[in-house]
């Protein structure tokens, strides 16, 4: 699938301008409010860690251990999503804070930042969708697009999909050591190794702390706590995987080969990224749980925007997308989740040409 | 500055407690903990305390600085880091107080600048109670360990600070040597510390006071030297002010053989106009190469050019792995004009073309 049917050349250019457009009118929009509200994010969120954590040491009651479990699991997916990953994205290093940049943070989960800012940033932001090159289409263990070739192995996908999912923290950490292309000898096991040592020292200390220091500290109430802290980490996997499944697979979705984006420009860089993300469509407070990538689109198309202004700048790029002739592909959580599931299942079995959009 | 008065044994258990207490809220420190719990403080840790206006167009703050801050030596400067609609602005002022105040308070003087926003936000909505971060002194416009026998400063303007945290100090020590000092401003109602620096000359008979009113006397220049100071290539002398002064003193200190003698301290430096084929220079500090280039090249590309491999990914300023700490100088954004010129500033070098003259710390 090529993304030059849809625009030509001038086109392109012209709807990469009306972007640019945005983008500058919001970066010069950037002020107290904004800094206010990522402030206010980082405030809530490590008071609910706290009150979360504090609660699990009464664990014995269990509305107590229910209370403290499901708030130490909202403060993780806060901390991971709508303040880690976006900070870590730049979103607000407009600020000049050193304590909220992007060069700075260091997030709560066992993928050390630096790893993680190579491979989302710079990885999968540049080559979105582009088969071969962004390894979040599949993360080097799922066949998510028919463009991938069919291996008999592909068949156990629905289980490694569930193991994916569960375990979603360490698969994210896994990610940049990119073992197919080591084995691939695209890449050397010594840099692999010295990316596998820091996952190991971060997820140590994530370990340490969760399951044994934590837990230690409650005494009798050891097993409460370790449950807690057990949870709302799986928890915040099964979400964080949801939801970012669901921001490029959901069916209507393209996938690109690596020769279309051969010398692309920014007006064809911009299309891809609209045609290879998916928003979910939600009330407010799911878009902030979400890290507002429930806006995957805007937040493909501005990865260095602060997050909470995707809401206001999604109604304008759905309708350059309506003046240009383009899909923009929206759908509530069922649908978007519904059609990724599907895809996995379906892509086990060879073939599924069918799966990418038809183009007129 | 409270630490190394307490026993060994207490030391380490608080030291251990800290590292414990780190390990439960990695990755983050505990005081992130506490400042979500207590006391909210965006901003900074120096706490506005007093704020005056000595003249129309200077104020001088009152800053609490926080415990454990390091004591400066006369003559150094802070780095204050205020913010402006969201924005953390980074500039340099040098303290006017002495070392030897010990109510945990600095004093910094900071004048209007045309045009400058920071030092307007100073001047016109700061308000007691503002909190502003502030990092360690820094700088070697100080005092020596051992006095000479005769010290001679020449100021104008705003470049009193510096030198008034000199005096004070030497006022607190109680050895105050020979003094002489020049100090120039438009007139009298727009002279910083003129009052203080007149009852600290009254005090003091070794020290010559000489005030110069630009508006009616005309600018204080070397030619006056010798009139205001005899034997002054005998003294070591301090100098702060505008470049213009600045320029003139050091080439007359290098004409008499005694550049050494003269120490000097500038805070505003000249920033460039943009323009596509200007001709520019990069300085990469940490590889120690310079490379010309022009004003329509990213700092990436003059890099690779010329050998270096700096770490980077897009290209095209999404992916932000190509960031690097502006150390002096100014930059543009290739793709929107913005341009950033800030000590410290954190500039992404593929789309960021340099202006002038620029050191990256790369």
């Amino acid at each position: 699938m090529s993304h030059t049917h849809y625009l030509t050349d001038a086109q392109a250019d012209a709807f990469g301008r009306e972007l640019d457009a945005i983008r500058d009118e919001i970066k010069a929009s950037l002020g107290e409010s904004d800094a206010a509200y990522i402030r206010r994010m980082i405030r809530i969120q490590r008071g609910l860690d706290i009150g979360g954590r504090a609660l699990l040491f009464a664990g014995v009651l269990p509305p107590a251990w229910l209370a403290g479990t499901a708030m130490l699991s909202i403060a993780k997916i806060l901390e991971n999503m709508e303040v880690g990953h976006n900070v870590m994205h730049a979103q607000w290093d407009w600020m000049k804070d050193p304590k909220i940049h992007s060069t700075t943070w260091e997030w709560d989960t066992a993928c050390p930042s630096d790893q993680w800012k190579h491979s989302h940033n710079y990885m999968h932001h540049t080559y979105t969708n582009v088969v071969g090159m962004d390894r979040d289409v599949g993360y080097g263990i799922l066949r998510m697009s028919p463009q991938q070739p069919w291996r008999p192995w592909n068949l156990g996908q629905p289980v490694y999909n569930a193991l994916l999912a569960g375990l979603f923290q360490y698969g994210v950490a896994l990610h940049d050591v990119e073992f197919e292309r080591v084995l691939e000898g695209k890449k050397t096991w010594r840099d692999a190794w010295a990316r596998l040592k820091a996952i190991g020292r971060k997820t140590g200390r994530q370990t340490l702390k969760d399951y044994v220091l934590f837990p230690l500290l409650a005494g009798p109430f050891f097993l409460y706590v370790f449950s807690g802290n057990l949870v709302a980490n799986f928890v915040r996997n099964l979400w964080a995987y949801t939801i970012i499944f669901c921001g490029h697979f959901p069916s209507g979705s393209h996938t690109f080969s690596e020769s279309s984006v051969e010398n692309e420009s920014r007006g064809r860089w911009y299309l891809r990224q609209l045609l290879g993300s998916c928003n979910i469509k939600g009330g407010k407070v799911f878009h902030i749980l979400s890290g507002n990538l429930s806006h995957q689109i805007e937040h493909h198309l501005f990865p260095d925007l602060p997050s909470n202004r995707y809401a206001e700048i999604a109604p304008r790029v759905q309708a350059l997308c309506e003046q240009y002739g383009l899909p923009y592909n929206t759908g509530s959580l069922a649908r978007q989740f519904g059609t990724t599931t599907w895809r996995v299942l379906r892509l086990s079995l060879p073939g599924g040409q069918s799966l990418e959009p038809q183009l007129a | 500055m409270a630490d190394d008065r307490l026993p060994a044994a207490t030391l380490n258990s608080a030291r251990w407690l800290q590292r414990a207490a780190g390990a439960l809220t990695w990755p983050l420190n505990p005081s992130d903990y506490l400042g979500a719990l207590f006391a909210d403080t965006p901003g900074g840790n120096a706490v506005v305390e007093r704020i005056g206006h000595p003249t129309p167009d200077a104020v001088t703050l009152t800053l609490r600085v926080p415990r454990g801050f390091p004591r400066h030596r006369a003559g150094q400067f802070v780095r204050l880091g205020v913010d402006i609609d969201g924005v953390r602005h980074s500039r340099c002022y040098s303290i006017a107080s002495a070392p030897e105040r010990d109510d945990g308070c600095i004093e910094i003087t900071a004048k209007a600048i045309a045009g400058g926003r920071v030092s307007a936000h100073l001047n016109e909505l700061l308000r007691v109670g503002a909190r502003l971060q502030i990092d360690a002194p820094a700088g070697d416009f100080v005092l020596p360990e051992w006095l000479p026998e005769r010290l001679l400063f020449i100021t104008a303007g705003s470049g009193i600070t510096p030198v008034m945290g000199m005096l004070r100090s030497l006022d607190a020590r109680g050895t105050v040597p020979e003094v002489t000092l020049v100090h120039a401003a438009p007139d009298a109602a727009s002279m910083i510390y003129g009052d203080e620096l007149a009852a600290f000359a009254a005090r003091h008979p070794q020290v010559t006071l000489h005030r110069v009113y630009t508006r009616a006397q005309g600018r204080f220049d070397v030619s006056q030297l010798d009139a205001v100071c005899e034997g002054w290539a005998g003294c070591e002398t301090w100098a702060c002010g505008p470049d213009a002064l600045l320029q003139q003193l050091e080439d007359h200190w290098q004409q008499a053989g005694i550049g050494a003698r003269l120490h000097t301290e500038r805070f505003r430096p000249r920033v460039p106009q943009a323009g596509d084929a200007t001709a520019a220079r990069v300085q990469f500090l940490r590889s120690a190469r310079v490379v010309d280039g022009r004003g329509d090249q990213p700092v990436l590309d003059l890099a690779e050019l010329n050998g270096l491999s700096p770490a980077h990914g897009c290209r095209m300023g999404i992916c932000h792995g190509c960031t690097a700490t502006l150390k002096s100088g100014c930059v543009r954004d290739l793709r929107n004009g913005k341009t950033f010129d800030e000590e410290g500033d954190l500039v992404q070098i593929c789309v960021c073309a340099p202006i002038g003259d620029v050191e990256i710390d790369l």
